[in-house]
């Protein structure tokens, strides 16, 4: 099935809550009203139709604005993909796992967990899982500031640009 | 009486100090502890064709047995941590090979957020092997230098101006 045939059946079925459809190239992608992420994802996992059995990528964006977590589905049996994405607030990212229609969605979700500071609900177990546990912050936060030290180790790094250049001696 | 030539052939001489030297120097055993792709240039130094256990150096798998260790790779500020404790580990006398770009000055990481940009930060190195990575000759060059370095310590001398320090 095309892109735009897959992000037609969505439409068709939940109507406002698909709330834009992209034909972006080579990327189209459809944006979903975070509260019905759930409901869309497993009606793609169902569907016969459609039968995405893949999450093959689940990650996120921080547009200074707003976060967007954006789920990359495919499906083996009818060689076809599509890409869904869920804008959020910036201040209190919060959407639903689905940790239970995919598994792979658990280390993804930690993952954006750890480096952007999205909130899954209904995880079960949203720790860090690249960082340390004591790290302060989520470091791929546009506005994410580095502290100088991390347990007595400097994390003040010179620019080797600036180290090499000579005018700048 | 001078005591060259007056002994039996199979009786050799040499120096307490240059003894133990040796015999450490040819027992260097090191830490499996890759952490990067640098791991896989090591795990081959370690193979058939580069074989430093020609020089007595093989793999042990607990810092506890271990005089050597090598930096195999990027070193994450969360590593960092983790190292620090298995240098601890090690018993003395104890050394340091800091392999590759990465562990030696953060190399093509060295600005990212979640790296130490260099193991001396850390630990006292005794040996840099430049290279991103380097090849198994290049380490078993530093380990040749390890060697050297250990040939010139002087552990049994009171002095610390001859000892260590000049090493």
């Amino acid at each position: 099935m095309e892109a735009a045939q897959i992000y037609q059946r969505i439409k068709d079925r939940f109507g406002e809550r698909v709330l834009e459809i992209s034909d972006h190239k080579p990327d189209p992608f459809a944006v979903i009203d975070p509260a019905s992420i759930v409901e869309v994802a497993s009606f793609m996992r169902s569907d016969p139709d459609l039968a995405m059995e893949c999450l093959s990528n689940q990650s996120g964006v921080d547009y200074k604005d707003r976060i967007e977590v954006v789920y990359h589905l495919f499906s083996y049996s009818k060689r076809h993909g599509a890409v869904l994405k869920v804008k959020l607030p910036r201040e209190s990212p919060s959407v639903a796992t689905l940790e239970n229609l995919w598994k792979s969605a658990n280390w993804m979700e930690r993952e954006i967990f750890d480096l952007l500071g999205v909130n899954f609900e209904g995880h079960s177990d949203l720790r860090r899982i690249l960082m340390p546990e004591d790290w302060p912050g989520f470091p791929l936060r546009k506005d994410f500031v580095e502290p100088s030290e991390y347990h007595g180790i400097s994390t003040v790094r010179e620019s080797p640009i600036i180290r090499l250049d000579p005018k700048k001696k | 009486m001078p005591l060259l030539n007056t002994l039996p052939d199979y009786v050799l001489t040499t120096k307490t100090d240059e003894l133990l030297n040796w015999m450490r120097k040819s027992s260097i055993w090191y830490m499996l502890f890759g952490l990067a792709c640098c791991a896989i240039e090591l795990m081959h130094t370690g193979g058939p064709r580069a074989d430093i256990e020609r020089f007595g150096a093989t793999p042990r798998a607990s810092a506890r047995q271990s005089d050597l260790m090598i930096v195999a790779g990027t070193l994450t500020l969360k590593m960092a941590l983790r190292t620090r404790l298995l240098y601890d580990q090690m018993p003395d006398p104890k050394y340091v090979i800091a392999m590759g770009s990465c562990a030696s000055c953060g190399g093509l990481f060295q600005l990212a957020y979640s790296v130490c940009d260099g193991v001396d930060k850390i630990l006292p190195v005794d040996v840099y092997v430049p290279g991103c990575p380097p090849r198994p000759e290049a380490l078993t060059e530093g380990l040749l230098k390890l060697q050297e370095k250990i040939m010139a310590e002087r552990w049994l001398a009171r002095s610390s101006s001859n000892g260590v320090a000049a090493a």
